[in-house]
C-alpha cells in the first residue's frame, strides 16, 4: 500500500475518514460538480443539503464509484489512503455503502436472501449456505432492531421496515461509511424516528454516515455537521453540534439561507382571501364515504368519512402512513382505489357521479397524486402532451386535437409555473422532481376543476420549488377553487391550511381550525385510537 | 468518450450558445428522431446497395411494382402491430387470422358464389369480430395480450383448417384478385406515362411540400429551432425529386398498384389518428404509463379494446390481399406473418415497453425487410441466409437504438 499509514505518527482521532478534494464532474454540456470539497470525520453523521439539482446525488455517485475514477477530476481519500473506485463493488470493498432513495430490494425474495444478494454465503462446496445465511441475517436484524423472521418475503414489509433491511444489508458488508440518500422521504414520522434512532446507534458503533435529506428538522436532530451544496459547488460546512448529546447550534433558517442563497423570511406565502360572491359556499362535500380494501374485503380502509371544503378554502388532511388519506382521495376520484361501499360526493351542493375518472373530472374534481412518477406522468413523453392529456377533448377542433392550441397552453404553463426546461418538448422524465410536480399541477389546473385534491404535493422537492408550489396553491384558493391538501408534513399543513382534518386507521379523528392547531395537537389526533377509547401516549410506541 | 458535440438534451435548462450552425441544427434535429432517420438512411442504403448489386434490376419499374405488391400485406399488418405495441401489447395471432379470413373469403366466394365486394366487407367484419373477441379478453377480463393472442394463434389456425377441410380453395373472381394484383386503370389521352399515376404523384408532391411549409411556419411561430433556409429548400427539393422519380418509375409500367393505394390511404389515416386524434393520444399515454393515463381520465379498457378491433380489421384486410395474391385460400397462409410484422415494428422504432413509435416507422421497418427480401432473392441468396441476415438486421436496428439512447443519456 502506498498511502500514508497510521504507524508512523501518533493516532489522530480527528483525522477525517473521508476527504473529497476539488471534485469536478462534467457531463456533456453541463458542469454538475465544480471543485467540491467534502470532509467527514470518523464516526460522525454528516448531512448534505442542497436544492434538487445542486449535485448531491452526483457527488455520492462519484464517491461510490457509480461514476468511475477517471470520469471526474479531483481526489478522494478514504481511511488514510487515496482511492479510485472503478465501480460500486470497489467502493463496497473499502466499506462505503450507499442506500439509494429508491430501495433496491427484490420483493419476492426473503429478507435473508436480500441481505446477502450478490454476496451469498457459501458452503465449502460453493453452494448457498442456508444455515449461515439465516443465522447471520437474524443477527443483523437484531442489530438494526427489526423484529421479523429472516425468511419473511420483503414484499410483506412496509417501507420503513424495508429501509431497515437495506441497512442490515449494508452492515453485512462491514460498512465503515454509510451513505443514505433521502432515507426518510417515503417514511411516516414514526418510522422516520426509528430510522434516525438507528443511525445514532450506528454512530456509537463507530460507523460514519452521510445523510442526504430535505428534512431539515431531521438534520438538526441527528447530524454532527452539515455541508451545503448549491449549483454544484460547496457553499459551506456548518457544525451542527459539538458533542453527540449537545443541542443543535444551527437553525433551519440558517441552512435554508445556504441552500437557496437568500433569506427565506417566509417559508409559506401570505394567504390571499378569495373575494368572490360565492366565497364560503360549500364546494366539496363528502358524506359517509366508506371503502373496502381491494384484496382483503373485510378491512375498511376508509370508514364513514364525512368532510367538506368551501370555495377559496384550503383544507388539510393529516395522518400517519396507513391512515387512509390517499385511499380516501383516490376512491373519491373515480373509485381508483379499493372497493366502494357507501357514501356520496357533492360538488357545489349537487350530488355528482364519481364512478369513473372521466366522471369525476367532468364533475369538477382533480386529483394530484402523491406518486408523480407512477401515477402522475408519462415520463417518456414531453411536457406539452403531459399537460394536455386530461383536457384533450376540450382542445379539439374539427374532431382532432388542435396542436397549436395545445402548444400555446403548455407554453403558458411553462412560463407561469416557472417550469425550468428549454422547450415544452422536453421529455418529462428528464426534469427535476420540482419541475415534474409543476407539470402535474399544470395538467390538472388546466382541466379547470372546482375542487383540487393535492396528495403530498411537495414530496421530494427542494425548498425553493416548495415555495413556488405553495404560491400556486394559494393562487388557486384565491381564485375560488377548493383545495383539499393531504400532507405528512405538519408544518406545511399549519402553514397553508384554513382547517385541518386528521385521520387514523381509515377514520376521521378530528377537525381543527388553523388558529387553534399546533403540531402536538394534530399528532395527538392522528394517533388517536378510535377503537380503544384510551388516548395513546404522544411519544408513540418506540419499543 | 472523445466526442465533444453537444446534444440539446444534455444541456438543461438553457441551450448552450454558439450552437446554431447549420450542421449542428441538422445533427440535433436528426438525433431527436434518430431511430426513424436512422432507418430511413438504412433503407436508402439498402436500396442503393442492391441497386448496384443487381445491376439496376431492383429499381426497374416492374420490380418496384412487384416489390409493393409483394409486401403490401406485411405493411398493413405492421401498421396495426405498431399501434398494438405502442399501446403496450403484442398480437401473435395475426398470421393465423390472415389465414382464417382468407379461408372464409374463399368459402364465401368460391363455394357460395358471393359477389366479391360483399365477401370483402364480410371478411373485414369477421376480422373486426375476431379483434373484438381478443380485445374483450385483454381489456375487460385482463388476460395478458401475449396469452390471449397466443391462444388466438392456435384457435384461428385450427379454424382455418376446419373451414377449408385441409384443402385449398380457388379461384377467386377477377375483381377480388385485383386487390392484390391490379393497378389503377388508365385514363385520359395517351402519353408516354400512366396518367392517373402522374396526377397522384403531383398531389403527393403538393401535399408533402404543404406539410413541410406549415411545419416550418409553426416552428418559427413557436420559436423552435428551424433548418436554415438553404438546407430547408434542399430538403424540399430532395422530397420532390424522390416522389417524382418514384412516380415516373411506376408510371412507366402499369401505374399505381391498388395495394399501394390501400397502404398509402391507411398510412395517412392511421398516422393522422395516432398523431392528432384524442384516441391516438390516449394510446400513446396508455403505453407510456398506464396508471397515470387511467388517473388522467383515459378509458384504458375501451382504448385497448379498440386497438385490437383495429388490428383485427387490418389483419382481415391483409388476409384478403394475401388470398387475392395467391388466388387461393390455403390452410398454410400467413405463417410467421406475425413475426414479420413485429420485426417491422421494432425495426421501425417501437419500444418493447410501449408508448413509442409511429405508423410511418412501421412502414419504413416493413420496407427495410421487404427490400432485403426482394434484393436478396434477386441476387440469388437462399432463403436460409435471408433469414440469418434479417435476424441480424433486427438485432442491429434495436441495438443501435439502445446504444444511441444510452449515449444521449450521458
Amino acid at each position: 500500500m502506498t498511502g500514508p499509514t497510521d504507524v508512523s505518527r501518533p493516532t489522530d482521532v480527528t483525522r477525517p475518514v473521508l476527504e473529497m478534494r476539488g471534485i469536478t464532474k462534467t457531463f456533456p454540456g453541463v458542469k454538475a460538480l465544480s471543485d467540491v470539497q467534502l470532509t467527514v470525520r470518523p464516526g460522525e453523521i454528516h448531512a448534505i443539503c442542497g436544492e434538487n439539482g445542486a449535485g448531491k446525488s452526483t457527488l455520492m455517485k462519484v464517491l461510490s464509484g457509480v461514476h468511475p475514477a477517471g470520469s471526474y477530476d479531483g481526489e478522494i481519500h478514504f481511511d488514510g489512503e487515496q482511492v479510485a473506485f472503478k465501480d460500486i463493488r470497489a467502493s463496497e470493498k473499502h466499506g462505503i455503502v450507499i442506500i439509494h432513495q429508491e430501495l433496491a430490494l427484490v420483493p419476492y425474495l426473503s429478507i435473508a436472501e436480500n441481505i446477502f444478494l450478490g454476496n451469498e454465503q457459501r458452503t465449502a462446496r460453493g453452494l448457498v449456505d442456508w444455515n449461515g445465511t439465516l443465522r447471520r441475517a437474524a443477527e443483523l436484524l437484531r442489530r438494526v432492531g427489526l423484529r421479523e423472521k429472516p425468511a419473511t418475503p420483503v414484499a410483506d414489509l412496509g417501507v420503513g421496515k424495508q429501509q431497515l433491511v437495506e441497512i442490515a444489508k449494508a452492515l453485512s458488508k462491514e460498512v465503515k461509511l454509510l451513505i443514505l440518500d433521502e432515507p426518510t422521504a417515503a417514511l411516516n414520522d414514526e418510522d422516520s424516528g426509528k430510522l434516525l434512532e438507528l443511525i445514532l446507534q450506528l454512530r456509537e458503533q463507530g460507523i460514519a454516515c452521510i445523510i442526504i435529506s430535505h428534512k431539515l428538522n431531521e438534520i438538526r436532530r441527528v447530524a454532527d455537521s452539515v455541508t451545503i451544496l448549491r449549483d454544484g459547488r460547496t457553499i459551506e460546512t456548518l457544525p451542527v453540534r459539538a458533542t453527540p448529546d449537545a443541542e443543535p447550534e444551527v437553525s433551519e433558517d440558517r441552512i435554508i439561507r445556504g441552500m437557496v442563497g437568500r433569506d427565506l423570511d417566509h417559508r409559506f406565502p401570505e394567504r390571499t382571501r378569495y373575494e368572490g360572491e360565492d366565497a364560503g359556499e360549500e364546494a366539496l362535500s363528502v358524506r359517509g364515504w366508506t371503502v373496502r380494501h381491494p384484496i382483503d374485503h373485510h378491512r375498511l380502509v376508509v370508514d364513514d368519512v364525512s368532510l367538506n371544503v368551501r370555495r377559496g378554502e384550503i383544507v388539510g388532511v393529516a395522518g400517519l402512513m396507513g391512515a387512509g388519506r390517499t385511499e380516501l382521495a383516490m376512491s373519491v376520484f373515480g373509485r381508483s382505489y379499493g372497493q366502494y361501499e357507501a357514501g356520496t360526493v357533492a360538488v357545489g351542493g349537487r350530488e355528482v357521479p364519481t364512478k369513473t375518472v372521466p366522471a369525476a373530472v367532468d364533475s369538477g374534481i382533480a386529483y394530484v397524486t402523491e406518486d408523480r412518477k407512477q401515477y402522475g406522468l408519462n415520463l417518456i413523453d414531453d411536457i406539452n402532451r403531459n399537460i394536455s392529456l386530461p383536457s384533450l377533448s376540450g382542445m379539439r377542433r374539427r374532431g382532432v386535437v388542435d396542436e397549436h392550441h395545445e402548444r400555446s397552453v403548455a407554453e403558458g404553463y411553462r412560463s407561469s409555473m416557472n417550469i425550468k426546461a428549454p422547450t415544452v418538448f422536453e421529455e418529462v422524465g428528464r426534469l427535476s422532481g420540482g419541475n415534474q410536480q409543476k407539470v402535474v399541477l399544470s395538467k390538472w389546473i388546466h382541466s379547470d376543476p372546482e375542487v383540487l385534491i393535492l396528495d403530498e404535493p411537495t414530496r421530494g422537492i427542494d425548498v425553493g420549488a416548495k415555495f413556488e408550489i405553495y404560491a400556486v396553491i394559494d393562487k388557486l384558493a384565491a381564485q375560488g377553487k377548493a383545495v383539499l391538501f393531504i400532507s405528512s408534513e405538519l408544518q406545511e399543513l399549519l402553514g397553508m391550511c384554513d382547517r385541518i382534518y386528521t385521520m387514523a386507521e381509515g377514520r376521521l379523528t378530528g377537525e381543527v381550525d388553523r388558529a387553534e392547531a399546533d403540531q402536538e395537537a394534530l399528532m395527538r389526533l392522528m394517533t388517536r385510537d378510535m377503537n380503544g377509547a384510551a388516548d395513546r401516549d404522544l411519544t408513540m410506541n418506540r419499543s | 468518450m472523445t466526442t465533444t458535440t453537444t446534444s440539446p438534451k444534455d444541456t438543461p435548462p438553457a441551450p448552450a450558445a454558439g450552437e446554431h450552425s447549420a450542421g449542428a441544427v441538422l445533427l440535433r434535429g436528426m438525433r431527436a428522431n434518430m431511430r426513424q432517420y436512422g432507418m430511413l438512411i438504412a433503407l436508402a442504403f439498402i436500396v442503393v446497395l442492391f441497386q448496384i448489386w443487381t445491376d439496376g434490376s431492383l429499381l426497374l419499374p416492374n420490380n418496384v411494382s412487384n416489390l409493393i405488391q409483394q409486401n403490401g400485406y406485411i405493411l398493413i399488418l405492421a401498421m396495426g402491430m405498431m399501434i398494438v405495441i405502442i399501446a403496450g401489447h403484442i398480437d401473435l395471432s395475426v398470421g393465423s387470422l390472415v389465414a382464417f379470413v382468407g379461408a372464409m373469403s374463399a368459402v364465401m366466394m368460391v363455394k357460395h358464389d358471393m359477389p366479391w365486394v360483399l365477401a370483402l366487407v364480410l371478411s373485414l367484419l369477421i376480422g373486426a369480430v375476431a379483434g373484438a373477441w381478443q380485445g374483450f379478453f385483454i381489456a375487460y377480463v385482463g388476460i395478458p395480450s401475449f396469452i390471449v393472442t397466443l391462444a388466438g394463434m392456435l384457435l384461428f389456425r385450427g379454424l382455418t383448417q376446419i373451414v377449408l377441410e385441409g384443402q385449398s380453395l380457388a379461384p377467386f373472381p377477377e375483381g377480388f384478385q385485383n386487390i392484390a394484383k391490379g393497378f389503377i386503370p388508365e385514363m385520359g389521352p395517351y402519353t408516354q406515362y400512366h396518367n392517373p399515376t402522374l396526377v397522384l404523384g403531383a398531389i403527393a408532391v403538393v401535399f408533402l411540400l404543404l406539410r413541410e411549409w406549415s411545419d416550418r411556419r409553426r416552428q418559427v411561430q413557436y420559436e423552435l429551432e428551424v433548418l436554415p433556409t438553404g438546407l430547408w429548400v434542399a430538403k424540399c427539393v430532395a422530397i420532390t425529386a424522390a416522389v417524382v422519380a418514384f412516380t415516373l418509375t411506376l408510371a412507366s409500367f402499369h401505374g399505381v398498384p391498388v395495394v399501394m393505394l390501400i397502404v398509402g390511404g391507411l398510412l395517412i389515416a392511421l398516422g393522422y389518428v395516432m398523431r392528432n386524434a384524442v384516441l391516438g393520444r390516449h394510446v400513446y399515454a396508455m403505453g407510456g404509463n398506464k396508471a397515470a393515463a387511467k388517473l388522467s381520465g383515459v378509458k384504458d379498457k375501451r382504448v385497448t379494446f379498440l386497438v385490437f378491433v383495429n388490428m383485427g380489421v387490418l389483419a382481415a384486410l391483409a388476409g384478403c390481399v394475401y388470398a387475392a395474391r395467391l388466388n387461393a385460400g390455403t390452410p398454410q397462409a400467413g405463417l410467421n406473418f406475425e413475426l414479420e410484422a413485429i420485426a417491422a415494428s421494432f425495426i421501425g422504432g417501437a419500444s418493447m415497453s410501449g408508448g413509442v413509435g409511429t405508423v410511418m416507422g412501421a412502414v419504413i421497418g416493413g420496407l427495410v425487410l421487404g427490400v432485403l427480401n426482394n434484393g436478396m432473392s434477386l441476387v440469388g441468396i437462399g432463403t436460409d441466409y435471408q433469414q440469418v441476415i434479417k435476424g441480424l438486421v433486427l438485432l442491429a436496428a434495436v441495438g443501435f437504438d439502445i446504444w444511441n439512447k444510452r449515449r444521449a443519456g450521458r
